[in-house]
């Protein structure tokens, strides 16, 4: 089992939901977050004050996959947020130890 | 119809009745004839402009200085706001009306009496002078609409050091500042014996029959006129407060906020406003409720008053412009803070201005007091990097000086303005003393330089005491978790 981590511009949260879900994935945890890696940021002017304001808002998604799919949710995931823009965001798999479905106890590849 | 006439003057008898029992109000006159009644025009319309000019105050300026603060500091804004003006409410029915607004004997240049302390002698039957002969009003709204100049004053100090100071610091600082630097500009600048018992003095002048009686009744009428607060007998013309109320908090803002010293993290950390939509909500309520200010202050409802309202939308609209075309060219974008900024800028520097202006002079008011506060606000805080964290004194002290030295270049008839006011040349009538350049901003600016002078010092040794005596400031970590939880134990958001 591996969990997809991947932060995303927030306009493309849509069509990656889109892809996930025509792959069979169909849960996912999506957090706000700030971020920046080589996107530059933008100033804001309050009467005097300047402010460089260098962390952006972006989109984390989570979702937690069979091993063996992972790869092609990867891709899919990449290709559904590629603008080609600086800023588009990057994919982390890491591997699960264990999985567990509250509501009926299943565990690991029948959690997912 | 007969009993019609013997009512008016039964209430009339009454009236003289009441005003001679209170000797030392020299507010309203010694009569002759039977003392006027206040017309239910007038009255009703100073009851609302009581209730706009609170509205000024909450929730106008606690939601234009509230949105400007970060998310951690809202309620406490909102807080001391809404503290503020009932405290210095209380203040004023207990002594601070007394002290404004009555004669003060040895010391009446500079302070009023006790006369009226917890409103002694005022009933609903009495009245108070207007501008205009024989124009009364009920005491009880004046002593209402005088108060809430009186809260919204001391509320305008909080921006220049939010964020950083202490509640009950500030408690205590605010019940000093409103008795010991308030209500002797106040008094200074608007305590006058009233056009009624001017006209009456400058009578008995006219009526003298021989040399001897012309002398005494002249000393009588040099009485009444120097029965006056220092400012008001300098000839400084100050219609709704530009020195009382934004010289005075914005100077002593000033003070505040270098002794205080900066907010933790200014000039690195972002302490950009939290919410630009309940400052444009506050600053339009203050631009409603400013009518109450400037309009209000002519006491009654006539042609002045509409004149003042006039001058409070040009000026306003002029100053909100150029501060946007200003910043448009200077920062590359017109920002709707600034928009927002120029209008209370404008309102500012019209406020001493606007019952003695013309409308078109307003409007040059407007447009340099946006400009100039624009630099003040932006290049000049910068340059000498003080934490004046809402612009206090860039705003209110600087428009105020504007608008107060302004005053006695517009007031000019040949520029619009209305004319300086003269109640003793023909008694009864007010008309036009001739203009002089030199003398009107002259006096103008004896008015500026003392306000300055009594509220930067009087404010320092203030903030001083009450530094020794409760601590100033909220610790840094304090200052990090910010006022909401520190001082108050509240969220404004519970998200």
């Amino acid at each position: 089992m591996k969990i997809v981590m991947a932060v995303i511009k927030p306009f493309k949260l849509e069509e990656v939901r889109d892809a996930l879900t025509s792959l069979g994935v169909h849960g996912l945890t999506v957090t706000e977050v700030k971020g920046y890696g080589r996107q530059k940021g933008h100033t804001e002017i309050y009467r005097g004050a300047e402010y460089a304001v260098s962390f952006l808002p972006k989109i984390k998604i989570e979702v937690a996959v069979a091993a063996d799919v992972a790869p092609q949710v990867v891709d899919a995931v990449a290709s559904a947020a590629r603008t080609g823009q600086i800023g588009d965001g990057k994919i982390f798999v890491s591997p699960i130890e264990r999985a567990l479905r509250i509501r009926t106890g299943e565990t690991d590849r029948d959690a997912l | 119809m007969i009993s019609r006439k013997l009512l008016a003057t039964a209430v009339g008898g009454l009236g003289v009745v009441l005003l001679l029992a209170d000797p030392a109000s020299a507010q309203t006159p010694t009569v002759q004839a039977a003392a006027p009644a206040p017309n239910k025009g007038d009255t009703a319309w100073m009851l609302v402009s009581t209730a706009l000019v609170l509205m000024m105050s909450v929730p106008g300026l606690a939601l234009f200085y509230g949105g400007l603060v970060r998310t951690k500091n809202m309620l406490s804004v909102l807080s001391q706001v809404f503290a503020i003006v009932c405290l210095a409410g209380l203040l004023w029915v207990f002594f601070g009306y007394s002290l404004a607004f009555t004669g003060g004997g040895e010391l009446n240049a500079f302070v009023g009496g006790l006369s009226k302390t917890f409103l002694r002698g005022v009933t609903p039957e009495s009245t108070v002078a207007t501008f205009s002969n024989g124009v009364v009003i009920p005491e009880y709204v004046y002593i209402c609409f005088q108060m809430t100049f009186a809260m919204i004053t001391p509320a305008l100090i909080v921006g220049a050091f939010a964020e950083r100071m202490k509640f009950s610091a500030l408690m205590l600082f605010i019940t000093l500042w409103v008795t010991l630097i308030y209500l002797p500009i106040a008094h200074m600048v608007w305590y006058w014996a009233g056009p009624d018992a001017i006209a009456d003095a400058a009578r008995a002048v006219a009526a003298a029959t021989d040399d001897a009686a012309r002398t005494v009744a002249q000393a009588k009428l040099d009485d009444v006129t120097a029965d006056a607060g220092l400012i008001y007998r300098w000839g400084a013309l100050d219609f709704a407060g530009g020195t009382v109320v934004h010289i005075n908090a914005g100077i002593a803002g000033l003070v505040g906020c270098l002794l205080i010293g900066k907010r933790v993290g200014y000039g690195r950390d972002l302490l950009a406003p939290h919410s630009l939509t309940m400052t444009m909500i506050g600053a339009s309520l203050l631009w409603v409720g400013w009518f109450g200010f400037n309009a209000g202050s002519n006491l009654e409802a006539n042609g002045t008053t509409a004149l003042a309202m006039i001058n409070t939308f040009v000026a306003t609209m002029a100053a909100a412009l150029a501060w946007l075309f200003v910043e448009w060219a200077a920062k590359g974008k017109p920002s709707l803070l600034g928009m927002l900024s120029g209008a209370v800028s404008g309102l500012v520097a019209v406020t001493p201005a606007s019952g003695f202006a013309g409308p078109m002079g307003s409007i040059v008011l407007g447009l340099v007091a946006g400009a100039v506060c624009f630099v003040f606000v932006s290049s000049v805080k910068n340059a000498f990097h003080y934490d004046d964290s809402l612009d206090v004194f860039g705003i209110h002290c600087i428009g105020g000086i504007i608008g107060a030295l302004a005053t006695g270049i517009l007031v000019n008839p040949a520029l619009g303005g209305v004319g300086v006011p003269d109640y003793a040349t023909k008694p009864g009538e007010l008309t036009v003393a001739a203009y002089a350049f030199g003398p009107a901003v002259w006096a103008q600016a004896k008015a500026v330089l003392l306000t300055l002078a009594w509220s930067g010092i009087g404010s320092a040794i203030l903030y001083k005491v009450v530094d020794l005596v409760v601590g100033l400031r909220v610790t840094v970590e304090e200052e990090r978790e910010g006022l909401d939880l520190a001082d108050h134990g509240e969220r404004a958001y519970s998200y």
